[in-house]
């Protein structure tokens, strides 16, 4: 791994320990019929970009993500009860159980929403840097997306804004290689993304997500870069080990494509490397292991056993409180059928 | 042909093989449609049969797709282009409505644009507010569009096929909740034309107006209040444009009572429109206002115990016509 001396790369092990622990608990919670729906997107195979670029963020940062962002949200520090309890539907969820996996968000953590919308939340990261150099509060803000966004033309009227403006803003693409069942190289002609963000102006990297290290290095100098009044942009990439959601299990890519992808694991090298190096032991990894285990297998507990929202909540937060709420349908035909 | 036992989704599919079968300007073009088969699997096995350079993959990229789709029906194809979700409409709504729903008008009819463009919405897979909304009044308030949207097996395959003839845009939106519907279906005989209306059960007492899935929750609404001695009649308009004012006003006019019910939002919604032309044309035969059961006012919440509240049930269907009807 190519990183400097204070690396913290036992911090970063922990951080993709409990993303991939929590994945693979959100998949066992679907199993159990305890999720809102199937369409979860798991980040296992991606948490070298979201540990890396997170940790090298400050607390008055801010993001937006994509559809495949329980990972990022964890590596900023969300609580995975709250978490798990979202993706369940539930009150005691981040959204209060309106917004689910797809559109979590906690303006506490600087998370400024995840989107459904393919590429829908990269734009409000430009508005943000906007409003961080009129503020002059020094924060940057980061848009991840996926690769697939790549091809969505708000990416480059973003990045041409950015870069325009000279604005606080880092645009990170996790590239797992897919969007749905369309590899990059079905996707565009040119797969070399950073190559497209240097002719906007933008500072850009490729750099390897298998190597978080290597990952926390290029976002801590493109974040110091866009504080300084030069936008970047860092391409992450990885491969999304499992399918889209939970009912796609990937026909169309072949077993042999899987397992390559599958050795390109940001959490097993870590764990090398941090072996290798003498910074941990076997039994100390394995210990700290088992500790995000029972804290991750507590959270699917703590959703099922999370009340769903009331119903009166329906028409809360459609407007700020106390403005005029929309009347309820079944309310206003009472009004009706009373006077008929 | 013969009977069959078919789902929405394969007489979706064996609408789009049979068209490109007989004409070979038709190309499908968007995400996901040709090796993945589509995210809800209606063009699945396609690209086997017509290859790829008729099942076109795209990158995401929703603007430009329309878009394309444009300048292709305008140069000899007759495209299909797949919008994965009718919520993407945010991202592609300069190119079918100040675009395709125009071409044909600003230019003085020199030309037109014959696609087709396939979408899907509805509530019914907690997939929350941007993947669940019922956007066709959008569709509707833009002259220059057609609009279909199939409630049984047999229209998903005839309106699609007709759709498929015609010289301008038409917006198809199929329901997510209806893709598993499994009906046995003749598809040698022929339905009702195109821009008529179905009568689906026939009553004297009350019009229930429904499309899309609605049609369904309405028809099981009459069966329950059939059974309280109520006659409930359900038209399901199959196309929103054209719109078949006539059948739903001989109806009206027979009954005396309308309940218009839809999926999408109360306000300034298809309903409000509907309404608006039963009272216009039917005032003097109303014997009560004609109400509208819609979707609330409100985004779709991701929550199931929210997401089903959202939207008119079975239950509500039959206790606002009992009401209605002072039974
Ligand atoms: C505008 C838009 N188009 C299409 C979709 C459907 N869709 C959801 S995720 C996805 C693939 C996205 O791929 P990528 O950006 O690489 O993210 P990944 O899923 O790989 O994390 C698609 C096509 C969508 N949600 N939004
Ligand atoms: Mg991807």
């Amino acid at each position: 791994m190519n990183d400097r001396p204070n690396m913290p790369l036992p911090d970063l092990y922990r951080t993709m320990r409990r993303i991939r622990s929590f994945e693979e608990r959100v998949a066992e919670l679907y199993v159990r019929n305890g999720t809102a729906g199937s369409m979860l997107h798991l980040s296992i195979g991606e948490e070298g970009a979201a540990a890396g670029v997170c940790a090298a963020l400050r607390p008055d940062d801010s993001f937006t993500t994509h559809h495949r962002s329980h990972g990022i949200f964890l590596a900023r520090g969300a609580d995975p009860n709250r978490m798990m309890a979202e993706i369940a539907g539930k009150s005691d969820g981040y959204c209060r159980g309106k917004g689910g996996s797809m559109h979590i968000a906690d303006m506490a953590l600087g998370h400024l929403g995840a989107n459904a919308i393919v590429g829908g939340g990269i734009p409000h990261a430009v508005g943000a840097g906007l409003s961080y150099r009129r503020l002059g509060s020094g924060a940057v803000s980061v848009a991840f997306f996926g690769d697939g966004a790549m091809q969505q033309g708000v990416l480059y009227e973003s990045m041409n804004m950015a870069a325009l403006w000279q604005l606080p803003v880092l645009f990170v693409c996790v590239n797992n290689q897919y969007g749905m069942g369309t590899r990059i190289d079905r996707a565009a002609a040119r797969t070399d993304f950073a190559e497209r963000a240097e002719v906007f102006g933008l500072a850009a990297m490729n750099v390897d997500g298998e190597n978080v290290g290597a990952v926390f290095t290029a976002a801590e100098a493109l974040i110091a870069s866009a504080r300084a009044g030069r936008p970047g942009f860092l391409c992450v990439s990885c491969f999304r080990f499992y399918g889209h959601g939970r009912m796609d299990k990937s026909p169309y890519r072949s077993a042999e494509e899987e397992e390559a992808g599958r050795r390109r694991d940001p959490l097993l090298t870590a764990r090398n490397a941090l072996i290798e190096r003498g910074l941990a032991t076997t039994a100390e990894l394995d210990a700290v292991d088992a500790e995000i285990a029972n804290e991750m297998d507590a959270t699917i507990e703590f959703a099922i056993a999370a009340e769903p929202p009331p119903l009166s909540a329906m028409f809360d937060d459609v407007y700020a409180p106390g403005e005029v709420r929309p009347e309820p349908m079944r309310m206003r035909l009472e009004r009706i059928l009373a006077c008929t | 042909m013969a009977m069959q036992e078919l789902t929405y989704r394969e007489a979706l599919r064996q609408a789009l093989a049979d068209a490109m079968t007989e004409d070979n300007r038709i190309v499908v073009i968007g995400e996901e449609v040709g090796i993945y088969g589509g995210a809800y699997g209606v063009t699945r096995g396609l690209i086997d049969r017509f290859g790829a350079e008729r099942l076109v993959d795209t990158p995401i990229s929703e603007p430009a797709i329309v878009g394309a789709a444009v300048g292709a029906a305008m140069t000899g194809l007759r495209p299909v282009a797949e919008l994965m979700y009718v919520d993407f409409l945010g991202l592609v709504l300069d190119q079918l409505a100040n675009q395709a729903a125009k071409i044909r008008y600003m230019f003085g009819g020199q030309i037109g644009v014959p696609l087709v463009l396939r979408t899907q919405g509805g509530t019914g897979r907690s997939a929350g507010a941007q993947h669940s909304q019922s956007l066709e009044g959008w569709v509707m308030h833009t002259p220059g569009l057609r609009l279909a949207m199939p409630a049984t097996v047999a229209d998903a395959y005839h309106l699609l096929r007709h759709s498929l003839t015609l010289p301008d845009p038409v917006v198809f939106i199929e329901h997510k909740a209806l893709y598993t519907r499994k009906e046995a279906v003749d598809l040698a005989v022929p339905v009702l034309p195109w821009g008529r209306a179905a009568i689906r059960c026939a009553g004297s007492d009350v019009t229930l107006v429904a499309y899309s899935r609605m049609v369904s929750v309405a028809e099981r609404a009459a069966e329950a209040l059939s059974n309280e001695g109520i006659e409930a009649e359900v038209i399901d308009l199959r196309t929103l444009n054209p719109l078949d004012m006539e059948t739903v006003a001989k109806s009206v006019i027979r009954t005396g009572h309308a309940v218009v019910v839809s999926e999408a939002c109360l306000t300034a919604g298809p309903a409000a429109e509907l309404v608006a032309r039963i009272t216009e044309e039917c005032f003097d035969f109303l014997e009560d206002p004609v109400l509208r059961l819609a979707a609330e006012d409100i985004p779709v919440p991701v929550s199931p115990a929210l997401e089903v509240a959202t939207i008119p049930t079975v239950s509500l269907i039959q206790d606002t016509v009992r009401r209605m009807l002072n039974r």
